[in-house]
């Protein structure tokens, strides 16, 4: 059966036979280059269809269904209409940090993808703190905010851009908490340790209560850490200010737009590998009939359909929920999601020590 | 409270206040002068209680403009009408705004369509008319527009 | 929609809310003076709709005039009509026949309910959740269908006249009010659990714009809004006209006046609407759906006035005639004109986010106020 890591392999023998070992690394980083640019842009592409279909489903109607077969190309559309329009640079703004804020984005989600493991074997930079280089290199993301928020010379972008970068600060130690929950029970950071001992049942499973428990927090924290709704507030749908992201148009606007669909991509993507089991089947038990059925099923279709679940939910929570105001979101955070998600710490090391989990 | 005995009431606090018959509800006609007190004493007495003031108007009749205001109590639902002849010239009355705060926005309403002068009212501007309206009084029965007010 | 136009000397920032807003409010332009995030005063802007319909109406005869009032307050644009009818009935002292008062009634709260749903999807977008604004648009099409087989118009009926009603009703109008009735229930119930149940929903309207009853009675404020703070003013109740006293109906009160009070107050409004239509659509008495008038009307000299309960509050329809066949000079007493005068005092003290909460539950329509 041909699968992600067979041709990965299958390239890498073949380039060490062709060039010389750094010919071959330099090659073999131009590929993941151009790979994760690929995916960086397919991703955007699937997202946001599939964000306007899931919302049209929810109310009723259809959605975009004019541009290719069921409307599937509407967003090629969207991004050739990105692609010429005229980006706007306002008057007072500081060309510098204007200009660069929408790359450190970017650049902020593509690092993302790297500890991530999409297949059995096929991960891209299988460090030894996957998930804290996660949680870390996530945190960059507020620095564009603030940038954009700062350099567009607008009291309202200032406004929308440190309530986004309050809220996601204060979000990121209840998601931090939530993490931490399964690393103390798989005793290691690294991605591929965590995936490998869900072998035989997912964590969600195998921990019951305080992993469900730090599952839900894990999923509120994410939606706030990513601006979605109903945490919304600092965004372009805001009813008074209009969010940092105001004075960009055209490329520079699509950047931050394609950014936080990755973004959510990425949180997710860990979501289903700490708590989902990654690429792993799904088992009970051991070497049933039942396994050997799932078994059959690619692992990147396991981790792609995981993945895309947890993203469904999130998207769902967008059109469900009115939104929260900046003070009940922050009192939210601090007021009962933190010593919530601390207890729940205490109450998982206290099982792992006690090998009360499966 | 009936007709008849609202009737002796107002005159005794009022006792220049004429009354027209006809119509469902008490009609009392009035000087200008006298209009700030006694809108105090019908606010403030208490088997009057007049708090809800619905509606305060102004008519152009050709020589001369009447305020016009509808007056009930939520606690005896009892309504009267009360009516002020003004000068054409110099329109002038007391504000009633401290006292039934939904006048503040009606007053600048009549003082923008018709021009008459609310003495002592906090805010007196234009509300619906935008910039460069002022004096032009569109609701007097004088009012000439001739782009956009088409005479058969 | 928001630029700054300038900071005073004292560091307090002034911004402009509107003309145009996402939500379907209308044009209202609003200056906010803000201290960091609380608010000072509020200072509406109106005009922007302003259409001079009392002066038109010094022009037009007793049968015109009718048309144009339908625009004034466009989501209860039967009630508007209704008011005027009942005005000029009052000037001519005509006898309506009974099976005309049923109609009007019954399309008046087929308006009452179409209304509120409307509000209610538009106060639920402002506050950020999108799709109970399918959800009410579904049953309001409903409403507009059936109002366009009988009176051929989806938003500015025109139908009810001086007289009684314009038309015969269309043969199927019962049957699908029936229908309606039926699916209208079930909705109501999940509606209840979709919105008004969202621990979300509730934190963001309880405990914002409180208005106190003497305040409200005070600055004019009628219909749910003065209702939300214990304020007994339904129309319907106090000078009943039509077939009002004979329909058994509550009148909703709420004490605690604040928008959770009046968001309250209309979502049982929508389930009293649909108890007296319940009673009046099998007991439609027979009969002329109009009276007998003269071709061109003509009232007799003096002052007529006539008030009515819109979804808003009270309409109040002022007519002074000299006797010919144009009004000499008419007044339209609009609720929206009273119920906005109250929001400065409102929201005085409150953050930013909570004035939107409040415009919400106010249920403004800028032309009522502009007319």
């Amino acid at each position: 059966m041909w699968s992600f890591s067979n041709i990965a392999n299958n390239l890498h023998d073949w380039l060490s036979t062709t060039f010389n070992p750094t010919w071959t690394l330099i090659i073999e980083m131009v590929i993941a280059g151009i790979a994760v640019i690929g995916l960086f842009a397919a991703l955007g592409l699937v997202l946001v269809i599939m964000e306007r279909k899931v919302s049209a489903w929810m109310q009723i109607r259809v959605g975009p269904n004019r541009v290719g077969p069921k409307g599937m190309l509407q967003s090629l559309a969207d991004t050739l209409k990105l692609l010429v329009k005229e980006g706007l640079t306002p008057n007072g703004a500081d060309k510098l940090l204007f200009n660069v804020a929408p790359f450190i984005a970017m650049i902020v989600a593509m690092l993302l993808l790297a500890p991530i493991a999409f297949a059995k074997d096929f991960q891209l930079w299988d460090l030894n703190i996957g998930v804290l280089y996660v949680s870390a290199v996530s945190s960059i993301m507020v620095i564009s905010i603030l940038m954009a928020g700062w350099s567009s010379n607008n009291k309202y972008s200032l406004m929308g851009a440190m309530r986004s970068g309050a809220q996601i600060v204060s979000y990121e130690l209840s998601a931090g908490l939530s993490i931490l929950a399964i690393v103390v029970l798989t005793g290691s950071l690294r991605v591929s340790d965590i995936i490998n001992s869900q072998a035989d049942g997912w964590w969600i499973f195998k921990g019951h209560i305080p992993v469900i428990i730090a599952f839900v927090i894990f999923i509120i924290a994410v939606t706030a850490e990513t601006n979605r709704a109903p945490f919304d507030l600092a965004e372009a749908e805001s009813e008074l200010t209009a969010g940092f992201h105001t004075e960009y148009s055209g490329m520079k606007f699509a950047l931050f737009f394609l950014a936080e669909y990755v973004n959510i991509f990425v949180v997710c993507g860990i979501g289903a590998t700490l708590f989902l089991g990654g690429w792993q089947p799904l088992h009970f038990g051991t070497g049933t009939q039942f396994n050997h059925i799932m078994d059959y099923i690619p692992s990147s279709l396991w981790f792609i359909g995981k993945t895309f679940f947890l993203i469904f939910v999130i998207m769902w929570f967008r059109w469900t929920f009115p939104r929260l105001r900046i003070d009940q979101l922050l009192n939210l955070e601090w007021k009962y999601l933190l010593p919530i998600s601390m207890f729940n710490l205490l109450l998982v090391t206290l099982m792992a020590i006690m090998k009360w989990h499966f | 409270m009936l007709n008849e005995e609202l009737k002796t009431k107002i005159t005794e606090l009022l006792p220049s206040a004429t009354f027209e018959e006809g119509g469902e509800w008490l009609n009392i006609n009035i000087e200008s002068k006298d209009w700030l007190s006694l809108a105090q004493q019908l606010r403030n007495d208490d088997s009057l209680f007049f708090n809800y003031l619905f509606c305060l108007t102004c008519i152009d009749w050709k020589t001369h403009l009447t305020m016009v205001y509808h007056l009930s109590s939520t606690k005896y639902r009892h309504n009267i009408v009360i009516r002020s002849k003004l000068d054409r010239i110099n329109p002038e009355i007391e504000t009633v705004s401290h006292i039934w705060r939904t006048a503040d926005f009606h007053e600048r309403e009549v003082y923008e369509m018709f021009g008459v002068n609310f003495l002592n009212h906090l805010d007196l501007r234009l509300l619906i008319l935008p910039d460069g309206w002022e004096e032009k009084n569109p609701m007097r029965k004088d009012f000439e527009d001739p782009i956009n007010m088409i005479r058969l | 929609m928001v630029e700054e136009i300038g900071t005073t000397t004292e560091g307090d920032l002034i911004i402009n809310v509107g003309p145009q807003h996402p939500a379907t409010h209308g044009v209202l332009h609003l200056v906010i003076t803000l201290n960091g995030e609380t608010i000072k005063k509020v200072e509406p802007h109106l005009g922007f709709i302003h259409r001079s319909i009392e002066k038109m109406c010094e022009s037009l005869t007793y049968r015109q005039f009718i048309y144009v009032t339908s625009r004034m307050d466009y989501l209860s644009a039967h009630i508007n009509n209704h008011a005027c009818a009942l005005c000029v009935e009052k000037g001519l002292q005509i006898e309506i026949p009974a099976r005309a008062q049923a109609i009007r009634v019954l399309m008046d709260e087929l308006t009452r309910i179409a209304s509120h749903e409307l509000w209610w999807g538009a106060m639920a977008m402002d506050l950020g959740a999108f799709t109970p604004f399918f959800h009410a648009f579904r049953e309001r099409e409903t409403i507009n269908d059936i109002m366009e087989e009988t009176c051929g118009a989806r938003l500015t009926m025109n139908y009810i006249v001086p007289g009684g009603v314009m038309q015969e009703l269309h043969p199927d109008f019962q049957k699908r009010v029936k229908e309606f009735i039926v699916l209208y229930k079930r909705k109501i119930h999940e509606y209840d659990e979709m919105v008004t149940g969202n621990i979300i929903f509730q934190n963001r309207m309880k405990n914002v714009g409180y208005l106190s009853a003497e305040d409200a009675v005070s600055y004019g404020c009628t219909g749910p809004t003065a209702r939300g703070s214990g304020v007994s003013c339904d129309i319907r109740k106090l000078y009943p006209y039509e077939v009002y006293d004979k329909v058994e109906f509550d009148e909703i009160l709420e004490t605690a006046g604040d928008s959770f009070a009046r968001y309250m107050v209309r979502i049982r409004e929508m389930q009293q609407s649909i108890r007296i239509i319940e009673q009046l659509i099998d007991n439609i008495p027979d009969g002329d759906f109009q009276a007998k008038t003269k071709a061109v009307l003509k009232l007799p000299k003096g002052e007529f006035y006539s008030r009515v309960e819109t979804a808003r509050g009270e309409l109040g329809v002022y007519i002074v005639s000299e006797g010919g066949t144009t009004p000499y000079r008419i007044k339209f007493r609009s609720p929206g004109f009273s119920n906005l005068s109250a929001l400065d005092h409102m929201a005085r003290g409150g953050k930013l986010g909570d004035l939107i909460a409040m415009m919400g539950t106010l249920d403004l329509v800028i032309p009522d106020i502009d007319r």
